[in-house]
C-alpha cells in the first residue's frame, strides 16, 4: 500500500521539540498527517484541528547508544495502542523491538487530534507511522554509505537495527549512525521504499503488550496512582439531579471528620453543560477515606430544577410513542410506503434499549496543580488537549498554560473522553493552593456519568412471497449527544444515525430510515461503539424475526438478505469516509457471516429445550464482523454462554494479538450490556449506584470461550475496539430466541425473566 | 494503636479506625498497586492477602488489622515475577490492567489453597473479581498454566 499524500516528514533533531526526551545527538524525526476532518460526532468535543499548522503526530528518535525512542500520542486504556502502534514505525525502520522505548506524550496541539475514541488509532496513522519509519531507514542508510564513501545502492538495513555494506561484512548499527542520519537532509516521498507485506516483520504478527510485566507487578501506572508532594484529597457530593444547584449546605459534621480540612463549593454549570463540571460541594481531606466520609456527612439541601420531572419509567413510554409516529427522514430508497399498501405479509416490532454507564473499573480520578499562571494535570484521559482546552477555560488561562501528563487510564470507553473530573481538581486546586486529587468513587461514577442513550426502535417490513423484505422501515428515537454540546438538541446527529441506521447492508428495494426527536435529562455521551449498539440491535434482532416469519433458518435467510454483496451508496447522513478508502462492500461482510457461520458449526446441533444459536452482523467503524453466540438456558431462566464465535475483518490488522483481546473482551461488555445494563431514573436522579445494583458480566456469566477469526485483508486498516459489541448483543438474543422461544425486544435480559 | 505488618515490615497505626486498609496502603503508606474500585468488596480490585489468604482491602477497617500481616502486589514475591505473574505474561492477559494486581492476589490465594483447581473452583474464586475489559477467558488460562508450572 502507498502511504496518503497528506504525511509529511521532518527533520527535527536540533529542534528544541521535547525537551529532555532525547539526549544530544539524537537522530528525531516527526511525521505529520493532515487531520481527517473532525467528525460529526465528536464536534465541540475536540474542537477542530487547524489543517494549516504543524501537526507531526509521530515521533521517533534514535539515541547514540542504540536506543529508538518513540513517542505514543494515543492514550492506552486497553487498546493496545503503545503496542500496536510503534510497532508499525519499528517495522517500516527495520528497528528491533527490544530495543525500542515507548515514550508517552503530553496533552499538546502539535500532535494533532489526540482524542482517543471513535477507533481510529491504526486506521488513522497506519501509513504516517510507516512513513516515518521508511524515512528515518533511508536515512540511516545515506549516513552508512556517507561513513563508508560508497553509493547508496550499497548499503542496506539488514538484518536488523543496522545497515550493511552489500559488498563486504562491515556493518554500522543504528545508533553508531544516529549523529550522521540527524545531518541528512529529509528524502522524498517519492525516494522511499516501503517494505511489501510479505517483508513485514512486526505487522499483523501477534505480540503481547508492551507494559504487561509493569501493569502485572502494581507500578503506579494509571491516573488513580498519581501521588504528589502536598496533595490534599477531595470528594464532590454532585447535584444529584442533572442541572441541580445546591440551596443550603451545613458542613459541620464533616468538619469534625479526621483529616477533613474544608468544604468548597463548586458553581453550577452553565447551560450546555458540555465538559463542565456538575457543580456541588467539595470535601477537602488529607486522604481519601476522610474525603469520603465527611462528604457522607455533608447536609446538603439542593433545588433540583427542570429535569427533577424525570422518570425513566415514563420516559420510556413517551419514546415508544414517538417511535410510532413519523419521524425526520434520514434515508430513503424507492417507496415503502407503497409496498406497505399493498398489504401481504407485513411484519412490525419494537425494541427497546436502555441508558447505560460506562463503569470503568477506575473511576474516573485526576490531580491538578495549579501555580500562579500555570497548571499541570495528571489524568487518566482518552482527551488530553480537551483537558488543556476545559481547565484553561475554567481558570480563564490558554490552553498552552495547562500541561496535561498522560497515564494509563484504567478503562475508558468513552468515559475519559469527557474531561469534567479534571476542571474539578484544577479548580479545587486554585481554590486551595495546593495540588488536589479528585476521587470519584462508583457510586460517583455510575449516577454522574454521561450515559450512552436509552432508545426506542420501530421495525416494519413488507416480505414477498418467498419471505424476502420487499420494503423496509426503521425509526429510532433517542436524546443524542448532542444535546450535551447544544442545549435542546433533540434529534440525533449525523455520527449516530451513520452508526447503522442510515442503510441496512440488506438487498432490499424499498428503505426508509427515520429518526424521531427526544429531550436529554441526563447527561448523554458515547460509550463503547456508540449508537450501533441500539441500531445493530434492532437491525439483528428483526433481521432475525424475519427469517422466523418466513421459515428460514435464520444463518441462511441473513445471506439472503446481505445478497451476493455490492457496494451500498449511504444517505446524505452517510458514514464518515465512506467512499473510496472504505467503501461499504457487503460481499466482505457476507464473508465474515459465513467464516463465523462455518467455525461455530451452525445448524449442527438442534436448537430448542433450552440451548441454541443466534448470529447478527454488523460493520462499524469499517470493520465487518459477525458473531455466532451459543447458549444454554436452564429451567430458571440462567443464561450460559459457553462458546461465542467471531470473524471479523478490519483490513490489514496491525497486530493479531490485539485484534482479539479486543474482540474477546467485546463478547464480555457485550455480555454486561445485554444481561443486566440498565441505568434508570427516578425524579432526575439516577437508581443504580455501584456494582450491586450495575450489575456487569462476571467470569462466571462471561462467555467461558471467545474464538476469533481474523480474515486477511489488504485493504486499509479499520477501527478493532468497537465493533465487535454492536453484533454481540443481538447475536445473544437471537440465541436465546432459539433456546426458549422467547422474543426479547426490550433490553436487559433480566427484565425478561432472564438472569 | 494497632500494630501488624505490611510486605514483611512492622507497621502502626493510630488514625481513624474506621479507615479501611485500602486507603491506608495507597494514601498513606504509597503502595498503589492495589486499586479502588467500588468501596463495598463487589469487585476484588483492591485484593489483597492476609496471612496468605484475599481479602477485599476496601472493607477492612484499620481497628480490626492488628497482628495481621499484609500482603500486596508489590511483594507477592521476592525473586523475580511470581509463577502467577509470570502466567499472566505468557497468557498476555492484560488489557488495560487496572484490576490485574487484585485478579493475581486472588489467583495467589487460590493457588495456594487449591493447587490443582478445576473451572468451577476457578469461577467460583474469580467471580468476585470483575474485569470490565473482559479477559476472564485469559485469566482462567493463566491460572491454568500457573498450576501446571509449580506441579
Amino acid at each position: 500500500m502507498i502511504a496518503t499524500e497528506n504525511i509529511t516528514v521532518e527533520n527535527v533533531s536540533r529542534r528544541g521539540f521535547l525537551q529532555g526526551m532525547f539526549s544530544a545527538g539524537a537522530f528525531v524525526l516527526c511525521a505529520r498527517i493532515l487531520p481527517e476532518p473532525v467528525w460529526a460526532l465528536t464536534s465541540g468535543a475536540s474542537g477542530s484541528v487547524a489543517s494549516s499548522a504543524f501537526h507531526p503526530s509521530i515521533f521517533v528518535g534514535i539515541h547514540t547508544d542504540g536506543a529508538v525512542y518513540i513517542v505514543s500520542h494515543r492514550s492506552e486504556m486497553g487498546n493496545g495502542v503503545r503496542t500496536s502502534l510503534p510497532r508499525i514505525l519499528a517495522d517500516e525502520l527495520d528497528a528491533d523491538w527490544s530495543r525500542v522505548h515507548v515514550v508517552q506524550a503530553d496533552g499538546d496541539e502539535v500532535y494533532g487530534s489526540q482524542d482517543t475514541d471513535g477507533s481510529h488509532s491504526v486506521r488513522e496513522f497506519f501509513d504516517t507511522l510507516r512513513e516515518a519509519g521508511a524515512t528515518a531507514r533511508l536515512m540511516l542508510v545515506r549516513a552508512a554509505a556517507q561513513q563508508w564513501g560508497v553509493p547508496e545502492s550499497q548499503c542496506v538495513a539488514d538484518p536488523v537495527h543496522v545497515v550493511s555494506d552489500k559488498s563486504s561484512s562491515r556493518k554500522l548499527g543504528y545508533g553508531e549512525l544516529a549523529v550522521l542520519a540527524a545531518r541528512q537532509p529529509v528524502p522524498k516521498k517519492k525516494e522511499l521504499q516501503f517494505k511489501s507485506p510479505q517483508q513485514w516483520r512486526y505487522i499483523g504478527k501477534p505480540a503481547p503488550g508492551y507494559d504487561v510485566t509493569d501493569v502485572c507487578s502494581g507500578k503506579p501506572l494509571f491516573g488513580m496512582d498519581v501521588r504528589v508532594d502536598g496533595m490534599l484529597y477531595a470528594a464532590i457530593a454532585h447535584p444529584p439531579v442533572l442541572g441541580g444547584k445546591v440551596k443550603s449546605v451545613d458542613d459541620s459534621a464533616t468538619l469534625k471528620v479526621i483529616g477533613v480540612r474544608k468544604t468548597i463549593p463548586i458553581d453550577p454549570f452553565k447551560p450546555p453543560h458540555a465538559f463542565q463540571p456538575l457543580g456541588g460541594v467539595a470535601v477537602i481531606a488529607d486522604n481519601t477515606f476522610a474525603a469520603f466520609k465527611g462528604r457522607k456527612q455533608l447536609k446538603i439541601e439542593w433545588d433540583n430544577g427542570a429535569n427533577a420531572s424525570y422518570n425513566s419509567a415514563e420516559y420510556k413510554k413517551e419514546l415508544q410513542e414517538t417511535a410510532r409516529q413519523p419521524g425526520k427522514v434520514v434515508h430513503a430508497t424507492g417507496d415503502p410506503d407503497a409496498e406497505f399498501a399493498k398489504g401481504g405479509k407485513i411484519v412490525e416490532a419494537e425494541y427497546f434499549a436502555p441508558h447505560l454507564a460506562h463503569a470503568s473499573m477506575e473511576p474516573p480520578v485526576a490531580v491538578a496543580d495549579v501555580q500562579s499562571e500555570k497548571v499541570i494535570v495528571w489524568s487518566p484521559t482518552q482527551n488530553p488537549q480537551g483537558v488543556q482546552e476545559e481547565v484553561a477555560k475554567a481558570l480563564g488561562l490558554k490552553k498552552e498554560d495547562v500541561t496535561c501528563h498522560v497515564t494509563f487510564l484504567g478503562g475508558g470507553f468513552g468515559r475519559k473522553s469527557k474531561p469534567d473530573y479534571a476542571v474539578e481538581a484544577a479548580l479545587l486546586s486554585k481554590k486551595t493552593g495546593r495540588p488536589v486529587k479528585v476521587i470519584w468513587s462508583r457510586e460517583d461514577d455510575i449516577k454522574f456519568d454521561y450515559y450512552h442513550s436509552v432508545a426506542a426502535m420501530y421495525m416494519k417490513a413488507a416480505l414477498d412471497d418467498a419471505g424476502k423484505p420487499k420494503a423496509w422501515l426503521q425509526r429510532s428515537v433517542f436524546p443524542p449527544i448532542g444535546s450535551t454540546f447544544e442545549a435542546g438538541a433533540n434529534y440525533g446527529g449525523a455520527g449516530e444515525m451513520s452508526m447503522g441506521w442510515n442503510v441496512v447492508p440488506f438487498d432490499v428495494p424499498n428503505f426508509r430510515s427515520e429518526n424521531g426527536q427526544a429531550v436529554a435529562h441526563v447527561r448523554i455521551g458515547w460509550l463503547r461503539s456508540v449508537a450501533n449498539i441500539y441500531h445493530a440491535f434492532a437491525v439483528q434482532s428483526f433481521a432475525n424475526e424475519l427469517a422466523y416469519a418466513a421459515n428460514r433458518d435464520p444463518y441462511d435467510y441473513l445471506l439472503t438478505l446481505i445478497g451476493p454483496g455490492h457496494t451500498l451508496e449511504a444517505g446524505p447522513q452517510g458514514p464518515p469516509g465512506v467512499g473510496e478508502k472504505y467503501p461499504y462492500d457487503t460481499v466482505r461482510l457476507r464473508r465474515v457471516a459465513e467464516l463465523a457461520a462455518e467455525k461455530a458449526n451452525w445448524g449442527k446441533k438442534k436448537s430448542g429445550k433450552g440451548s441454541g444459536m443466534g448470529i447478527a452482523v454488523h460493520r462499524s467503524f469499517y470493520t465487518y464482523v459477525a458473531t455466532v453466540v451459543e447458549v444454554e438456558v436452564d429451567d430458571q431462566g440462567t443464561i450460559h454462554i459457553p462458546r461465542v464465535t467471531t470473524a471479523l475483518d478490519a483490513g490489514i490488522v496491525a497486530n493479531p494479538e490485539m485484534v482479539r483481546q479486543q474482540f474477546e473482551g467485546a463478547a464480555v461488555f457485550g455480555t454486561s450490556i445485554a444481561r443486566t445494563g440498565e441505568i434508570t431514573a427516578t425524579g432526575g436522579a439516577v437508581d443504580q449506584s455501584n456494582f450491586s445494583d450495575y450489575q456487569v458480566a462476571r467470569m462466571n456469566d462471561a462467555p467461558r470461550q471467545v474464538d476469533i477469526h481474523i480474515v486477511e485483508s489488504a485493504a486499509p486498516p479499520a477501527g478493532v475496539g468497537e465493533p465487535g459489541v454492536p453484533p454481540f448483543v443481538p447475536a445473544l438474543c437471537n440465541a436465546v430466541f432459539a433456546a426458549t422461544g422467547k422474543r426479547v425486544r426490550e433490553l436487559p435480559l433480566t427484565r425478561n425473566g432472564f438472569s | 494503636m494497632v500494630h501488624f505488618k505490611v510486605n514483611g515490615h512492622a507497621q502502626t497505626f493510630d488514625g481513624d479506625p474506621e479507615m479501611p486498609l485500602l486507603w491506608y496502603l495507597r494514601d498513606i503508606l504509597g503502595l498503589t498497586g492495589t486499586k479502588f474500585g467500588c468501596g463495598m468488596a463487589l469487585c476484588g480490585a483492591c485484593t489483597v492477602l492476609q496471612n496468605g489468604k484475599a481479602i477485599r482491602s476496601c472493607s477492612k477497617p484499620m481497628g480490626t488489622v492488628d497482628g495481621l500481616e499484609i500482603t500486596t502486589i508489590e511483594a507477592i514475591s521476592s525473586n523475580g515475577p511470581h509463577v502467577v505473574q509470570k502466567a499472566w505474561a505468557e497468557v498476555n492477559v492484560p488489557q488495560c490492567g487496572y484490576c490485574q494486581p487484585g485478579q493475581i492476589m486472588q489467583a495467589v490465594s487460590l493457588l495456594s489453597s487449591k493447587p490443582k483447581p478445576t473451572d468451577e473452583d476457578i469461577d467460583s474464586v474469580m467471580a468476585g473479581n470483575i474485569c470490565r475489559c473482559g479477559t476472564y477467558q485469559r485469566i482462567r488460562a493463566a491460572i491454568m498454566t500457573a498450576a501446571k508450572e509449580t506441579a
